[in-house]
C-alpha cells in the first residue's frame, strides 16, 4: 500500500441520479436517526459505480452532506479503504492478487502481463480501456493465481490465459469468468482423488 | 467505589475512574501520549501499558476501567520493558531532528524517550517522510514528527466543536489534516499545539524564535475579552516571545483563544513609547512635564462639568480607580466605562455579573442566550457550552443573531419582543432545574438596552433562574475592562454624563476636556472641537485624535487587577517593562494629579489596591468569585423591535492590540476571503 491521495483532475460537480438517489434514501433509512452515517461506505460504494469506478472528491462532499457528516470524516473513509479508487481506473479495472498463495502460484508472471499489456501500475491504458493494481488476497487461494476484472474473478491463470481474456476484453469478445483451466470451481485440478467410488458404506470407528 | 492495590498502595477510586487515574491516585506516574484527561479516550498509543496481575499481557491503562481487587504494577521489568518496546515502535518513524524542532525542550516525546528510549534502532529502513500540511497561519506543521495520537482530531470535534481535522489514508501511510488542507477556522485552533505531545503542530509565529528554556515565564491574566483566561507570558529580555493558557479550571480549563495566544505581535508595534503634545495641529514627542504642562494649563479654570473621562476596554482597575478618583476631584462627574455604550446598571453587582460562573455552566440544563454570540464574544465560554451540551441533556435558545455556535440551539427570534414570547423554550426554561439565562452586549448596548436588561431579570425570575443555591441570571461582557469599572463606580455621578452624553457634549461644545484611557472603539469625530488626552498604549484611533498622549503600559507590562464577566478577581503580573517612557497607569494619573495640585491619597501599589479594596471590599480576594445577595428588579420599558446584533463584528480585530498585530490581520483576512468564498458559492 502507499499514500493515496484524490486526483489532481477533479470532475466539478457529483450528484446521483435519481435511481441511485432513490437507492440511497432506502440506504439511509435502514439506520436509526442520528446515526446516518453509518450508510457512508454503501453510498461512497454506489457513488464510485455511477462514477465511471472512481471516486471523485464532489462525490465524497456529495455524500458527506447526504449523511449529515463532515466533509473530513467522510474523507477519511475514502482514503482508509483501498477498494475506494481515488484516481480515473480503466473501463476493466484489473486487480491482480499478490499475496503469499497467488505469489508462490505465479503471480509474477502475471504483473509482467499486466506491465506488458496494460501499462505500469496504477496507470490507465492509452485507449482507456484497462488499469491494473497488485491487492491483498481476495479470497480464492484455492484457484491461485488469479485477478479479479471488475466484478469477476479470473482464476488458476498463467501468462498465456490472462493474455487471452485481456486480449478478449480489449477486443470487447465475450470471456468467461472462473478458473482458466479445465476446472469448474475448486475441485482437485488432475480429477477427483477421493469419494471416486461408490460402495459398501464403511462401518464407523469405535466399538 | 471500586479499590485496587497499585504498587502495593490501597487506592480507593471514583466509579468508572480509567486504571491510569487509578495509578496517579496512588502516586504512580504514567506516561501518555494520546490520553489527554479532557478529550475523549482513544487508547491508541500503548504507551500508558502496566502489569495487572491475573492478566495474560500488559494492560493499556487509559482504556481500562479500574475494576475492584485488581492489583496494578507499574515499575515491574515487565512494563518497563513492553513501554520500551512501544517507545522503540513510535520511533522507527519519528524523525532524530530535535535540535531543529520547536519542540524541543519541552517534547513529551523527547521527555519520555529519556526514560524509555533505547540509544540505538534496530530498523535499517528508511524512515516515513510525510508532506507538510497548510493548516493556517497560526499552526505549523512538520507532519513527519507526527506519532498519531489523534489528540487534535478529538480536540477539534469535542472541545472546539468543528470537526475539521481528521487522519486520512491508514497504517504507516495515516496523515492528520483539513479536508483539502484548508484553513483551520476554530477561535480555539491553536489549542491544538499545546496539545501535541510532539512538534508535529507548532506555532507558526513562534516558529524558530526562542527555546523554551531561555524564556522568562510570567503568570498572568488575559485581557482580550471579558473571561480573564489565566495565561502564562514568555518573555526574553523586553519582548513577549509567546503567550500560553495556565490551567484554572473555574475559567478556563486549560484551553485560551487564538486571539490571547497570538496578540503578543501587536504589543510590538504601534506603540506609544514617548508623551506627544499637539502643537500647531501636529503630534510632536515631549517630555511628561511637557505634556502635563500642556494638560495643566488646559484645565485651569474649566469648570469640572466641562470635563470628562471614558475609560475603554484593557483599562486595569487600578488605572480606573486613579481616573475615577482624580476627576471627581476635578469636579466632574462625567466619567464612563461603557464606552459602547451599554446600558449597564451599576448601583447592583448581581445586574452585570455572570452569576452562574462559567463553572457553573457544567451544572446548567437550559440556557437562553439573548442578543449574543458567544463563540465570537467569548470563545472559552462557547466551548463551556459545548462541553455541557456534548455531555447530553442540555437545551438551548437563541434570542439574537443566528450564528454557528458548534453546538444545536433552538432558535427563537431577532429582537428583543421574543423575550416577551419564547414559545416552546419559555416551558423548557420553567422546567429546568438549573436555567441559565446569558444576556450579551449586544442586547444592551442599544438606545431600548436598559428595557431589555429589565426584561431579562424579570424573565429570569419568572422561570425561577434565581435560586438561593443558584443565579441564573448571567451578562456576558465582552471587555475586561468592564466589571472592574462598574466595580468602581466608573459611571456618571450626580449629574452627569454617560459616554453618549459626552460625546454629544463634545460635538456641541459643552464638554471642553475629555481623558480617553484607552478608549478607542467609538467615532472620534464625535469628540467635536474638545481638548482630548489619550492615555494608552497604541496608536490606534484615540490616539490621532488626541491633543495630549500619555503613553500606558500594556497588560503584560504591569501588575494589575483584573475582574472577569464572572466578578472574579485576578491579578496579572507584569512580564516585561513598557517601552521607552511608557509608564503603568496608574502611575501617570498619580503624577498628573500631583501637577493638577489635587494629589492622589496613594503613592504606591499596596496603597492603590487598599484604596480599591475600601471602595469594593471583593477586591481583597483573588481568584474567587462573590456571590451576589438578592436580585434586583429594574423598571421595565419600551422595547424596539430591531434585531440584536453581536458587537464582536471581526473576532481577530476587537481592540487596539489586536488591530496592531499582523498575525491577528492575517487572521482577519483569511476568514474574509473564506466568507467571501463562501458567499460566492
Amino acid at each position: 500500500m502507499s499514500v493515496r491521495r484524490l486526483d489532481p483532475n477533479q470532475p466539478a460537480s457529483f450528484a446521483f441520479t435519481a435511481e441511485n438517489a432513490e437507492w440511497a434514501r432506502k440506504q439511509i433509512a435502514k439506520y436509526p436517526q442520528g446515526k446516518q452515517a453509518s450508510a457512508v461506505i454503501p453510498l461512497l460504494w454506489r457513488a464510485q459505480e455511477q462514477h465511471d469506478g472512481w471516486l471523485p472528491e464532489p462525490a465524497i462532499r456529495h455524500v458527506a452532506e447526504m449523511l449529515g457528516m463532515d466533509y473530513i470524516r467522510a474523507l477519511e473513509v475514502a482514503t482508509f479503504y483501498t477498494m475506494f479508487n481515488l484516481s480515473p481506473v480503466g473501463e476493466h479495472f484489473v486487480q491482480l492478487c499478490g499475496t503469499t498463495p497467488c505469489w508462490l502460484r505465479g503471480a509474477d508472471e502475471l504483473k509482467e502481463v499486466c506491465r506488458r499489456h496494460i501499462g505500469p501500475e496504477g496507470k490507465v491504458s492509452a485507449d482507456g480501456k484497462f488499469s491494473w493494481m497488485e491487492v491483498e488476497c481476495l479470497g480464492a487461494c484455492v484457484n491461485a493465481p488469479m485477478v479479479q476484472i471488475n466484478a469477476d474473478f479470473f482464476e488458476d491463470l498463467d501468462a498465456a490465459s490472462l493474455e487471452g481474456v485481456l486480449n478478449n476484453l480489449r477486443e470487447g469478445k465475450a470471456v468467461k469468468p472462473g478458473p482458466q483451466n479445465e476446472r469448474h470451481a475448486s475441485e482437485p485440478a488432475g480429477g477427483l482423488t477421493s469419494l471416486t467410488s461408490v460402495g459398501e458404506p464403511q462401518t464407523g470407528g469405535g466399538n | 467505589m471500586p479499590k485496587l492495590i497499585v504498587d502495593g498502595i490501597e487506592v480507593e477510586v471514583e466509579n468508572g475512574a480509567t486504571l491510569l487515574q487509578a495509578c496517579e491516585e496512588a502516586g504512580a506516574e504514567i506516561p501518555r501520549f494520546c490520553y489527554h484527561e479532557r478529550l475523549s479516550i482513544a487508547g491508541n498509543c500503548r504507551m500508558c501499558l502496566v502489569e495487572v496481575e491475573k492478566s495474560p499481557k500488559p494492560v493499556a491503562s487509559c482504556a481500562m476501567p479500574a475494576a475492584d481487587g485488581m492489583v496494578v504494577h507499574t515499575k515491574t521489568e515487565q512494563v518497563k520493558r513492553a513501554r520500551e518496546g512501544v517507545m522503540e515502535f513510535l520511533l522507527i518513524n519519528h524523525p532524530l531532528d530535535c535540535p531543529i524542532c520547536d519542540q524541543g525542550g519541552e517534547c513529551d516525546l523527547q521527555d519520555q524517550s529519556m526514560a524509555y528510549g533505547v540509544d540505538g534502532s534496530r530498523f535499517h529502513e528508511n524512515k516515513r517522510a510525510v508532506e507538510e500540511k497548510y493548516m493556517g497561519p497560526l499552526v505549523k506543521t512538520v507532519m513527519t514528527r507526527c506519532i498519531h495520537c489523534t489528540r487534535c482530531i478529538r480536540f477539534s470535534q469535542e472541545v472546539a466543536g468543528v470537526p475539521e481535522l481528521g487522519a486520512i489514508g491508514r497504517g504507516e501511510d495515516m496523515e492528520i489534516t483539513t479536508y483539502l488542507e484548508h484553513a483551520l477556522t476554530s477561535e480555539l485552533s491553536a489549542n491544538v499545539v499545546d496539545l501535541c505531545p510532539v512538534g508535529a503542530l507548532t506555532f507558526r509565529p513562534f516558529a524558530y524564535t526562542a527555546r523554551p528554556w531561555e524564556l522568562k515565564k510570567t503568570e498572568s491574566i488575559d485581557v482580550m475579552d471579558a473571561v480573564g483566561s489565566n495565561i502564562r507570558v514568555d518573555a526574553r529580555g523586553a519582548e513577549v516571545m509567546r503567550i500560553l493558557p495556565r490551567l484554572n479550571d473555574d475559567v478556563n480549563e486549560e484551553w485560551i483563544s487564538d486571539k490571547t495566544r497570538f496578540v503578543w505581535d501587536g504589543l510590538k508595534t504601534q506603540r506609544l513609547d514617548t508623551p506627544y503634545v499637539r502643537e500647531n495641529g501636529r503630534l510632536r514627542a515631549a517630555t511628561w512635564d511637557e505634556a502635563f504642562a500642556a494638560i495643566a494649563e488646559r484645565l485651569k479654570g474649566v469648570d469640572g462639568k466641562r470635563i470628562a473621562a471614558i475609560a475603554g476596554d484593557l483599562a486595569c482597575a487600578e488605572s480606573m480607580k486613579a481616573l475615577k478618583d482624580l476627576y471627581t476631584s476635578l469636579g466632574s462627574p462625567n466619567i464612563d466605562c461603557r464606552q459602547d455604550g451599554a446600558k449597564l446598571d451599576a448601583s447592583h453587582r448581581g445586574a452585570y455579573l455572570f452569576n452562574s460562573t462559567i463553572a457553573g455552566i457544567d451544572e446548567a440544563d437550559a440556557i437562553l442566550l439573548v442578543g449574543t454570540d458567544p463563540r465570537k464574544e467569548a470563545p472559552i465560554v462557547n466551548a463551556r457550552i459545548l462541553k455541557r451540551a456534548r455531555a447530553g441533556g442540555l437545551k438551548v435558545g437563541v434570542v439574537g443573531p443566528r450564528a454557528d455556535l458548534t453546538y444545536e440551539y433552538d432558535y427563537i427570534g431577532a429582537g428583543p419582543q421574543s423575550l416577551k414570547d419564547l414559545g416552546s423554550f419559555g416551558d423548557v426554561l420553567k422546567n429546568a432545574s438549573r436555567p441559565m439565562i446569558v444576556v450579551g452586549q449586544g442586547a444592551l448596548m442599544r438606545h431600548d438596552g436598559a428595557a431589555v436588561l429589565a426584561e431579562a431579570l424579570a424573565l429570569a425570575k419568572s422561570v425561577g433562574a434565581l435560586l438561593d443555591e443558584w443565579n441564573g441570571f448571567n451578562v456576558l461582557h465582552t471587555a475586561a475592562a468592564r466589571v472592574a469599572g462598574l466595580d468602581l463606580g466608573l459611571v456618571p455621578g450626580e449629574g452627569g454624563r454617560d459616554v453618549e452624553g459626552i460625546l454629544a457634549g463634545a460635538s456641541n461644545g459643552e464638554i471642553e476636556i475629555v481623558h480617553l484611557l484607552g478608549a478607542d472603539e467609538f467615532d472620534m469625530n464625535r469628540l467635536g472641537k474638545a481638548f482630548v488626552i489619550y492615555q494608552g498604549t497604541h496608536g490606534d484611533a484615540g490616539a490621532h485624535r488626541a491633543d495630549v498622549i500619555l503613553p500606558g503600559a500594556a497588560y503584560t507590562e504591569k501588575n494589575a487587577t483584573w475582574v472577569n464577566t464572572e466578578g472574579r478577581v485576578q491579578f496579572g503580573r507584569r512580564a516585561i517593562f513598557a517601552p521607552g517612557s511608557a509608564r503603568e497607569d496608574w502611575t501617570i494619573l498619580r503624577a498628573l494629579s500631583g501637577v493638577l495640585g489635587k494629589p492622589l491619597p496613594y503613592d504606591d501599589l499596596a496603597a492603590i489596591r487598599a484604596a480599591m479594596v475600601a471602595d469594593a471590599p471583593h477586591f481583597a480576594a483573588g481568584d474567587a468569585v462573590e456571590p451576589v445577595a438578592g436580585m434586583p428588579l429594574l423598571p421595565a420599558g419600551e422595547l424596539d423591535a430591531a434585531p440584536f446584533e453581536t458587537p464582536v463584528r471581526d473576532f481577530y480585530m476587537t481592540n487596539p492590540i489586536a488591530r496592531a498585530s499582523a498575525v491577528m490581520a492575517e487572521c482577519s483576512a483569511g476568514r474574509a476571503a473564506a466568507a467571501r468564498i463562501q458567499a460566492a458559492e
